[in-house]
């Protein structure tokens, strides 16, 4: 369906206006470059649906653990339907509002900041397959991509602390500099263990090589580092329990103390933007990607043949999006010298010891995993 | 063309910006234009189809040396002033190094490696050519030794900057966390039967 | 030694949280108990102290007799009372304001009212507008008396037992 939207679109809205606006000659690179503005939109507006959705996702669900309902007011035409329209009046609400400039701040600085933290953030979903024949840029070095776009998040941060000239900012932006270095190290080697066990960089054909079943997925033979990633990518995101770049309790509201409006919920939507790129991340190089759970089990496989690819990774997406909202609401947050301890004197000797291990598993081919 | 178009962008924005680093007077302004200069780099390598390197230049420099650079800079208290000083006293020696790296460059500039019939034209290589891959085999056999060597120096240097900041005497009042989690309440706590006492 | 590798193994495999995390997960299902609050209300005391109020006696006549008791157990000072005598010679007061943004609802003037003429209504849903609206004055006080009366009568009834 999805397909057939796309060449709906292709053939009768974009190229039209390519041949209307161009000269001949540049015709299919300006067609190539409206396809490839439609493609990164059909995948941005999702994302930014699904950041709005999930705010409320978190307040109904920690609402829920909490023995209360959570926001179940605010719906369309008079109807409550159970506060669906929460995140748009919230979005209004913030559109609407003055973003105050602070006197002391560095004003350009201090504009650019949530736009360095929103815009890695968006830009790693352009190598993420949605299944074995829909992403937007197919390239090799995928993992590192998606690696290095991740740990420029920090830059908004920092940036945010500096320019606000405002100690409990500074004192976040330091905290969260910090963390994100010292998590930085175990997540890349968590990944590096993932490349020794599919032999690749390409986030397709990491799922590939966890084609078979529901044992091949890597979390089993990547267990320890599995849970490394996804704590480290709780770590990155600065979530609870890992909050104290915000640490509300001790400095306000850290880095972003000065923003308020718009500005502020750039900084929101980066937040939530990021979860959910570590939750697709997690999906897609420890469970299976698009791959069915169901797979290599007789009568089942055969039994939900009919559901499409791309239904597995958002159901397992969803899932991991929903660990995180079950850690904010069950786990307080770490003291700042553990959470620098488990950093660097756990997960990183952890990850070291793991990848000797899955290194010898890769070189002894074995199975069920690794047959040569 | 459009790639034409594309690298004279990021050319000029890279020459922009590191002269920029230069010249700019806060040093935080300085190290983000760094950043960007490292931006512009890495994209003119994507151009060049070194899509690994690019990457791992945006990773390792500044996704995490420039944030430590920025850690530090930011806490530096850095009063114009007194840098602005010693101005006049460390031009002669600045004018000499300068002079000595102009030469240098034009050597090398000048010489047959870089004279433009020299330039290798980039190789047109299909879409699943991995030079991730070649790199790495090219690494772990042509220049293995290097290789080893390089990893055996950076060794020696982590060590060698955990064991400086691990000899100072100990300042600081701070608690081990990894003893804290394994407290138990009867390392702690003792319960005392005692006789109840009258109240005079 | 046995006890540090069995704690050395536990926080590995994440014992604790995991823990932490089914308590937390069975009460995402238990029963909410939100009060869907214009809808639905907790029921209230019949000692609940919400808006003040200045009561009449049956025959119309004000209880007040401006002994300025309230005005002296008031602990913030929200009370000020001025008074003269009336044309029939009763004493009465001339001026009688509560400051609602200073008051803290202890219900200090109404235990030490002898007439039982300032009480506390069940009132609570109130709110202003503008400057002076919280500034409550003699009209208004015994203007929510009249209209909370009945309700008044029936609590201080249901309360007198244990007085």
């Amino acid at each position: 369906m999805i397909e057939f939207l796309y060449q709906f679109i292709s053939q009768n809205v974009l190229s039209p206006v390519a041949t209307y606006l161009f000269p001949l000659q540049y015709q299919p690179q300006a067609l190539y470059v409206l396809q490839t503005i439609v493609k990164i939109l059909s995948i941005m507006v999702p994302v930014l649906l699904t950041v709005a959705y999930f705010t409320y996702a978190e307040r109904k669900v920690i609402g829920f653990i909490q023995a209360r309902i959570g926001p179940n007011r605010v719906g369309f035409f008079g109807f409550s339907l159970w506060g669906l329209g929460q995140p748009i009046a919230d979005a209004v609400k913030l559109i609407v509002k003055e973003i105050v400039i602070p006197t002391g701040s560095n004003k350009t600085l201090f504009i650019i900041a949530p736009i360095l933290s929103l815009a890695p953030s968006i830009a790693a979903w352009a190598v993420i397959p949605f299944d074995d024949t829909k992403v937007l840029a197919d390239i090799n070095a995928g993992l590192l991509y998606v690696l290095a776009l991740t740990s420029l998040a920090v830059y908004g941060v920092i940036i945010a602390g500096w320019a606000s000239n405002s100690k409990y900012a500074f004192l976040g932006a330091m905290r969260s500099a910090a963390q994100i270095v010292a998590y930085e190290i175990a997540m890349g080697f968590a990944l590096v263990g993932v490349l020794i066990a599919a032999g690749s960089l390409n986030l397709g054909e990491i799922v590939t090589a966890q084609s078979g079943s529901f044992i091949h997925w890597f979390w089993l033979p990547l267990l320890p580092l599995f849970i490394v990633y996804f704590i480290s990518g709780v770590a990155e995101t600065n979530r609870a329990p890992f909050d104290v770049a915000e640490g509300e309790s001790e400095i306000v509201a850290g880095f972003h103390v000065e923003y308020g409006g718009m500005a502020f919920s750039v900084f929101f939507m980066a937040e939530y933007a990021n979860m959910i790129l570590i939750a697709v991340l997690s999906a897609i190089m420890f469970c299976g990607g698009w791959l069915s759970p169901f797979q290599g089990i007789p009568g089942l496989e055969d039994l939900f043949s009919w559901v499409p690819p791309i239904f597995w990774l958002l159901a397992k997406t969803s899932f991991f999006m929903f660990l995180f909202l079950w850690f904010r609401a069950t786990f307080p947050r770490y003291r700042y010298d553990q959470i620098m301890r488990l950093g660097w004197k756990v997960f990183i000797p952890i990850t070291i010891v793991w990848l000797v291990v899955i290194s010898a598993l890769v070189v002894t081919n074995t199975p069920p995993w690794f047959v040569a | 063309m459009i790639e034409q178009v594309v690298f004279y962008l990021f050319a000029s924005m890279l020459l922009l910006s590191a002269s920029m680093v230069v010249v700019m007077k806060n040093p935080i302004h300085a190290a983000l234009f760094l950043v960007l200069s490292f931006f512009s780099s890495a994209a003119i390598w994507l151009l060049l189809q070194a899509e690994f390197l690019a990457i791992a230049l945006v990773l390792v420099y500044v996704g995490a040396v420039m944030v430590l650079f920025l850690f530090v800079v930011m806490m530096l208290d850095i009063n114009l002033v007194t840098i602005r000083e010693g101005f006049a006293r460390y031009l002669p020696v600045g004018i000499i190094v300068a002079l000595l790296m102009v030469t240098a460059m034009g050597l090398v500039v000048g010489s047959n490696y870089f004279m433009s019939e020299n330039y290798m034209a980039v190789k047109e290589v299909s879409a699943d050519h991995s030079n991730t891959r070649e790199l790495g085999l090219t690494l772990y056999t042509e220049y293995l030794y290097q290789f080893e060597i390089a990893g055996a120096i950076l060794l020696v240097a982590i060590i060698a900057a955990i064991s400086l900041s691990m000899s100072k005497a100990k300042l600081t009042k701070s608690k081990n966390p990894g003893d804290q989690v394994f407290v138990k309440k009867k390392d702690r706590l003792r319960v005392i039967k005692m006789q109840a006492e009258k109240k005079e | 030694m046995m006890t540090k590798v069995k704690n050395y193994i536990t926080s590995l495999f994440l014992w604790e949280l995991l823990k932490g995390l089914r308590l937390t997960g069975k009460h995402l299902f238990k029963r909410k108990i939100t009060v869907q609050y214009p809808e639905e209300k907790t029921p209230q005391s019949h000692r609940f102290r919400g808006l003040h109020a200045l009561r009449r006696y049956p025959n119309g006549e004000e209880r007040c007799i401006a002994c300025k008791l309230c005005e002296a157990v008031c602990p913030a000072v929200a009370i000020t009372i001025e008074s003269e005598p009336r044309d029939d010679g009763s004493r009465r007061t001339t001026r009688y304001d509560i400051d609602l943004t200073k008051c803290i609802f202890c219900g200090f003037c109404e235990e030490s009212c002898p007439v039982d003429s300032i009480v506390e209504t069940r009132i609570f849903e109130y709110h202003g507008e503008k400057r002076g609206d919280l500034l409550m004055t003699k009209p208004r006080l015994l203007e929510i008396g009249e209209l909370a009366e009945k309700q008044i009568a029936e609590d201080r009834a249901r309360d007198a037992f244990y007085r």
